[in-house]
This record gives structure tokens, sequence and C-alpha cells, in this order.
């Protein structure tokens, strides 16, 4: 249960590595938006390319990002099936009773599934190759213009901060009551429903009691070493765009543009 | 009947880049109503080879047999299995939940599936036992002191019935007072209960009042076993280790070199005090 | 300035809500009328029972808690005085009992700085302090290691470096060993010995360890809130009975002394280590 290995850093030296990580950000949603305006599959090959091409780039394992995968193929799939068999219009290919499959259907179902396997790897590329620090940072200065309208943006980094610092943490402790509780002939596995989730209950109480009794110890000792909020905080990295990050940006520009100049040619040509 | 571990092997994380052996190759025998420390420092594998005993954990290969039972053989038997053997966690305390003591302790007879007279019975024993007054019953355990939760959670398991108890630094955190009430309490458990009883410590001390046999583990192997007086002997070796002896046997060791003739397995206040009165009035 | 801390009939009580409906809420002492003092450089241990009051004492000593009557005063400067609580942090570090609790960042020089981003230190200096910091308690090599994969004894280290960033003239711990094995308990008595001896940093230790306590320039027993005992290591170990009636560990050493004593043979009352005793029987050779 302690497998999910999606999109958790990768720890290897790379230019991808290197770019500063409000760029590779900001690089993340130009993909992510791109693969909105897609429409045809030369547009999606083009996207797979040049996917590929940032993760050999990144030295990131592809086995590895397969394996990130698997954890969520069943929505992949459940994506993909309802696109099959609610999608109306275009020749009917097989029909059963009032279950009608259509060309249309396919092609709805096969472009989803690919979009949302773009979409994951792609965004799981900005986690593998940034420090979950540095990605918190990003995100601090990406909502700090949000400041001025009463977005709390120190504070919601500090919180992911510290989210991602307890998640190991958390997780062994559930680990340990677990088996604890397994001890004294809990059953978590059988049962309907019902039983499952009330199995649950001394599970999620003492994982509760100990987050709170954490946050609170935390809290000292966060304010015994002078926090106080983003008053008169400095910060010891301090984050520096350099010509390479303003290249990444440059590669995300033409490859938008050519995203849009193959639907165009698409539309002009009649390819689907 | 006994506790037989043979030629038990378990990795974590195989087949990745985390893997670690925590077991290699262990084998030990352990007698019904022996009293039996297992020593290591963190990471040696001895919380992993306790959670083999009652069938959390299983092993890549070899095998526990418990009282002429593959103990992992059988998955109807798993209930069966963790009741006899009765696992007390590291901070026990943590696993508490319910809304009274009374009832904390009883979720374990309860889905052993006990009617209500018998969990009645095994509850009030239970915390009997482990010294927990009648008036306490129906607060929150939550309400109660570190030591106190620390009893309840103990009393958790003892209220299964277990012939075997298995307990995992029992004393970690608490003050000397709440640590001496504990090992007392064990002592008890194992006299009076007649229970088979495994205890895990880095407290030499801890281990040297109560055991009658020791077994030290490091690196996932078991690399010395015999009586405390075998054990603490071995000074130089529990150093290189990471351990060490009691300070009496420090002492005894000294005084022996000075050209006093005192025994060497010496590691308890009273024999060191009699030795040196024997060498000296 | 003679004393760096001091105390003078502090008195802290706290709210115990009533447990049954209708009951009143009454008020407990935890700490009821401690008067300390710690100079400049001093190691003082501080000995008790859980609820004795010894970690009540710490978080007066660093602002976290305020006197309900009583004053502290840290480097001249009462904790009373709301305005300077910053300063006082500042100066008093503080390391806590669970190591897992007190690490906020998920890299380990992250953590180191963010004592000093809090008080507004230039980056190339926190740079600077950060890598002192860390070298000064072994951690060097695990600058950009996530804490989780750290041992506990590790993991207080790093707790330790992340107070030495901020430059403070006082660290308290309190029981900063009491979940760690010996060797996590070892590395982290070294740590506070050398910052001690070397650096010239007041320590007050809190714990229930003796052997922790016998290591220290002076021992501070509390019990139920006030003072117990107080002393040297020797004075103090070497009042065995009043220490066990309190229910505190005592040496075996000792004890070894006290029982030959009582056998009739002669020995010194304030035998501590294995060298006075072994050096006492010796004598008798």
């Amino acid at each position: 249960m302690l497998k999910i290995t999606i999109g958790q850093y990768y720890p290897v030296q790379s230019p991808i590595h290197r770019l500063d990580a409000r760029m590779k950000l900001l690089c993340t949603i130009i993909f992510i938006t791109v693969l909105f305006f897609i429409g045809n599959f030369l547009g999606y090959a083009f996207a797979a390319v040049f996917l590929a091409g940032m993760i050999k780039l990144s030295k990131v394992p592809p086995k590895y990002l397969i394996r990130g995968l698997r954890a969520i193929i069943f929505i992949i799939f459940f994506t993909a099936f309802l696109n099959i068999f609610f999608t109306a219009g275009g020749d009917v290919i097989f029909s059963w009773g009032p279950i009608q499959i259509t060309q249309q259907g396919l092609v709805n179902a096969l472009r989803m599934a690919v979009r949302l396997v773009m979409l994951i790897i792609g965004s799981s590329m900005l986690t593998l190759t940034t420090t979950p620090i540095q990605l918190t940072e990003a995100i601090e200065f990406g909502l700090s213009p949000f400041k001025k309208i009463g977005v709390p943006a120190h504070e919601i980094a500090m919180m992911l901060t510290i989210a991602l610092r307890f998640i190991p943490t958390l997780m062994e402790e559930m680990d340990k009551i677990m088996k604890a509780q397994m001890a004294r002939g809990a059953d978590f596995d059988t049962g309907g429903l019902f039983k499952k989730a009330k199995s649950l209950v001394p599970l999620l109480v003492p994982l509760f009691i100990s987050s709170f009794r954490r946050a609170d110890e935390l809290a000292l000792a966060m304010e015994a070493r002078c926090y106080r909020g983003d008053v008169g905080r400095t910060r010891m990295k301090q984050m520096k765009m350099r010509f390479s990050d303003y290249q990444a940006l440059a590669v995300m520009g033409l490859f938008f543009a050519t995203i849009l100049g193959i639907e165009r040619l698409a539309g002009l040509w009649g390819v689907w | 009947m006994s506790i037989q571990i043979v030629n038990v092997d378990y990795t974590y994380s195989r087949g990745t880049a985390f893997e670690k052996k925590a077991l290699n190759n262990v084998s030990l025998t352990i007698e019904k109503g022996e009293f039996v420390g297992l020593i290591g420092h963190t990471g040696s594998g001895k919380s992993t080879l306790i959670q083999h005993l009652n069938v959390l954990m299983r092993p890549d290969s070899g095998s526990i047999i418990i009282d002429g039972e593959d103990i992992g053989a059988d998955k109807s038997r798993l209930k069966a299995i963790r009741s006899k053997v009765g696992l007390v966690f590291q901070y026990p305390e943590h696993q508490l939940f319910e809304m009274t003591v009374y009832k904390d302790v009883a979720f374990g007879p309860a889905n052993a599936g006990l009617d209500a007279d018998e969990v009645n019975k095994r509850v009030l024993d239970a915390l009997a036992i482990v010294g927990i007054p009648e008036e306490l019953h129906q607060k929150s355990p939550f309400e109660l002191s570190g030591g106190q939760k620390r009893r309840v959670a103990i009393a958790g398991i003892l209220a299964m019935g277990p012939e075997i108890l298995v307990l995992d630094e029992p004393t970690a955190g608490l003050d000397p007072r709440g640590r001496d009430e504990i090992l007392n309490q064990i002592k008890i458990m194992h006299e009076k209960l007649k229970l088979t009883v495994i205890l895990v410590s880095h407290s030499m001390e801890d281990i040297a009042r109560l055991a009658d046999r020791i077994f030290v583990i490091n690196h996932g192997e078991i690399v010395m076993s015999g009586t405390p007086a075998e054990i603490f002997v071995q000074t130089d070796a529990l150093e290189s280790l990471g351990l060490s002896s009691t300070q009496s046997t420090y002492v005894a060791r000294r005084l022996r070199a000075a050209g006093f003739d005192v025994p060497e397995d010496i590691y308890t206040v009273d024999a060191a005090v009699s030795a040196i009165l024997k060498v000296l009035m | 300035m003679e004393y760096i801390v001091k105390t003078e009939n502090l008195v802290f009580e706290y709210q115990v809500l009533p447990t049954e409906e209708g009951g009143e809420t009454q008020r407990e002492a935890a700490l009821a009328g401690v008067d300390i003092t710690v100079k400049q450089g001093e190691f003082v241990a501080v000995l008790g029972h859980n609820g004795s009051g010894k970690s009540t004492l710490a978080k007066q000593i660093n602002c976290l808690l305020l006197p309900t009557s009583g004053t502290v005063w840290v480097k001249g400067i009462a904790t009373a005085d709301g305005d300077r609580a910053w300063d006082i942090r500042s100066s008093v570090g503080m390391v806590f009992q669970n190591p897992d609790n007190q690490i906020i960042a998920t890299i380990v020089e992250e953590d180191v700085a963010f004592g000093p981003e809090n008080l507004g230190v230039a980056p190339a200096e926190i740079r600077k302090r950060v890598n002192g910091a860390l070298a000064a308690v072994g951690m060097t090599q695990y600058a950009g290691n996530p804490p989780h994969y750290l041992s506990g004894g590790q993991k207080q280290r790093v707790a330790i470096a992340g107070i030495l960033a901020m430059r403070p003239d006082i660290i308290v711990l309190d029981e900063p060993t009491a979940m760690l094995d010996p060797i996590g308990r070892r590395e982290v008595m070294d740590v506070v010995k050398i910052l001690n001896r070397e650096e010239g940093i007041t320590i007050i230790f809190i714990t229930h360890f003796m052997d922790e306590a016998v290591q220290a320039d002076r021992v501070i027993v509390m019990e139920e809130g006030k003072i117990a005992m107080e002393g040297t290591p020797h004075a103090v170990f070497s009042r065995i009975d009043e220490l066990k009636a309190i229910g505190l560990d005592v040496p075996q050493c000792a004890e070894i002394g006290l029982r030959l004593r009582q056998a009739g043979i002669d020995m010194p009352t304030d035998i501590l280590t294995i060298d006075e005793l072994v050096e006492a029987i010796c004598q008798y050779k």
C-alpha cells in the first residue's frame, strides 16, 4: 500500500532538473493547456514525440514513469470505457441490444485516453524533476501576485511543505497502527461496505489523535524558532532564472506554435 | 511445547532499489514459560522478527512453528494464532481509540468472538493485572497519564488471553517510576499467568533484571545467545555491536584486572556487592 | 550580568477542567515557587519525573509559557515583557523530545535554515551558518537528504543544528533523548558536550536518565513543581536514599559504594563513576 511512486522526485542531474522550478511550473501549465488545443492525431503524435524528447532529456527512466501509470490505469480505462459506450454519432460498428459502439465513440475514447496519459506523464515530469521544496517555492511565487486580493501565498506554501514533510511519517504511523490493531484481531479486509467502514474506526481515531498531537508539537517548535509567518523572513536559497530557463520557455512557445499550426493544416486538409 | 523459528529470511522492498535484508537465516527456539530478552539496536531486525511471530509479516523462506503448528500455513487459523501470541508494539498507547478504557480493552476479546460474560471477565482481569483501578474503567483513555495509557494498551493485549506475550520496548519514553511499574507487572504476568515472555529492549539493565535467556540480534542475524551471565561477560563483543554491559559488569572486570578475585560473570548490583564483600572481608 | 537565566519564586498554574458535569474548574500548580540561577557557559541538568514540572520550566525559559507569578529573566530581560519574546527566543534555542515533530522542511539543510530565515538573516550568511551548524553536529554529509530516512539520533542532531544556526547563547533541551536508542542518546550527548565546552553555549538539559545528568556541571532535581535537590553530580548522587524515595535511578556504582559502606567498609560517600569505585576498593588491596 505504500508504493505510490507516481510523480515522486527522481534524484538525478539533468538539464530539466536544473531548470528553475518556476519556469518548470509555467512550462507544465503551457503543456497542459496545449493538450486541450489538440484535436487530431497528428497533433497528438507530435506532442508525444515532444514529451518523449523531454523524458529522454530528464534522464528519468521511462520504466519508472510507466510503473507510476499503473496505479491509475483503472481511471484511464474507465474514462475510455465511458466514451466508447456513451458517444453517439458516426458509423455503428457493433451493437448488442441497447448498447452501441460507434466509430466516433472509439475515436473519442482513444483521444481521451491519450490525452489523459500525456497529461499525467507531463505533469509528473514536473514533480519527478523538481524537489518538493522547490515546487512549493514556485507555487508560492506563482501565487504571490494574488496576495493583494487576500490569497495567503506564504501560508499555502508552508502548509504544502509540512504536508510533504509528514506524508512519509504518517504513512509509517498508519502502517504501525494497522498492524497493532490487527494484532488485537481487527479485520480490515473482509465484510460488507458498512462493516469495512466501521473497521476503519480503530485506525482513523488513533491517526487523528496522533496528527493533532504532532501539529501541536510542531507549532510549538516553529514558534520556538521564531516563526511568525511571512514577517521579515528571508530565504537561504534564492531562485534565479538563467539563460537555460529562457531557452526552455522559447522551446515551449515553439511547441505551442507548432501544435496550432498542425491543427490549422489538419483543418485545411481534413485529417482527423 | 515451544516457539521454533527455523531458517527465516525476510527482505524489505524486494526487487527494488530500496531492497534491504532484514532477517538472514534466523533460527531459534524458545521453550514454554521462558522469559527471553531480545537485544539489538534500531534497525537490527528485532521488530521485523517479532512481527513474524503473529503473522503480521510472513517469512520469504523458512517457517515459524508454535506448539507444533506452522503458523503461516492455514489462513483460517490466523485469528486463533493472534490471540495466542499477544504482540505489544512500541508506544502501544498510540493504538487506543475507544471512548472508555473498558471498551478499548474489550476490543481484542470481542474481535475474537467471545461471549459477553467472557469478554467482561477478561477485561476486568487484564485491567487488574496492570493495576488500573476500577474508577478509571469508564474514563476516556486519553485522560490518563502516559504510564497509565501504556498499561491500558498492554491490558488490551492481555485480555485476548495470550499464552505468549511479546513486548517491543515496553519502557521506551517512560520515566524510572513508570518503567519500574511496567517491568514489575510484566514479571507478574510471567510468574502468575505462566506466560512465555519475549522482551525486546535496548536497555541492558531491564533485560538483566528479568530475562532467563538473551538473544542478541545484529544486521538480521542472531549473533549471540545465552544466559545473562554468559552474555554480559562478553563486554567487548557487545560494545562492537553498539551495545554495552551493565556498570556492575565493568566494575567486576576492572577489579579482576586490578588483581581481585571476583567472578567475571557479574551483572547486577547485588552480585557485585556480595562478590566485593567476599574478597574484602 | 551575573546570571544568564534566573527565576525568582516562579509559579505556573494551569486549569484542570472538571471531569464531571457541574464540577469546579481547578487550578493546579506545575511550578510551585522555583528559584534557579544559571551562569553563562554552565551545563545544568534538570532531573525529575514526568509531571515534576521540568518541561514546564523549560518552556518558561523560552517564553512559550509565561509565569502565573514570579519572574523569569533571560539575559536580564523578563519573559513577561511581551515585546521582547522574539529577542529571548532568538537567544534561547529549544530542542524537544520527539525528533519527528520538530523538523519542518523536507530537506535537512532547508530545515536548518528555517530559524535564521525567520530572523531575516541575509541569504549568504544563512548558507554559511547552515554549513557551520551541520558540521558542528556531524551531519554535513546528510545536508541534502530527506529527514525521514535519518535515525532518531541523527534527527535530533539536525534539530540541534537548526538551533545553532540561530546563534543562540543558551540551548534548552527538553528530554531530547527520551525516544532514542543507546547509540542515538550517546550521539546527542556528545554533541551537546562539545557545544558547551568548545562554543561556550549554556546548556539546560532536561532528562530522566541519571547517566546523562552525571555528565553535567550541576544537577537540579525537581519533584512536584519544586526543586528537591541541587548541586554537583557528586553531591546530588550521594544522596541515594532521597533519590530512591523520589523514585529516580541511582548510578550502579554509587549504589554499590553505598551498600559496601553499609556493610561496614570505609568508602567515600560520593562515589559516582567506575573509576572512583575501583580506586576506593583498591585501597584495601
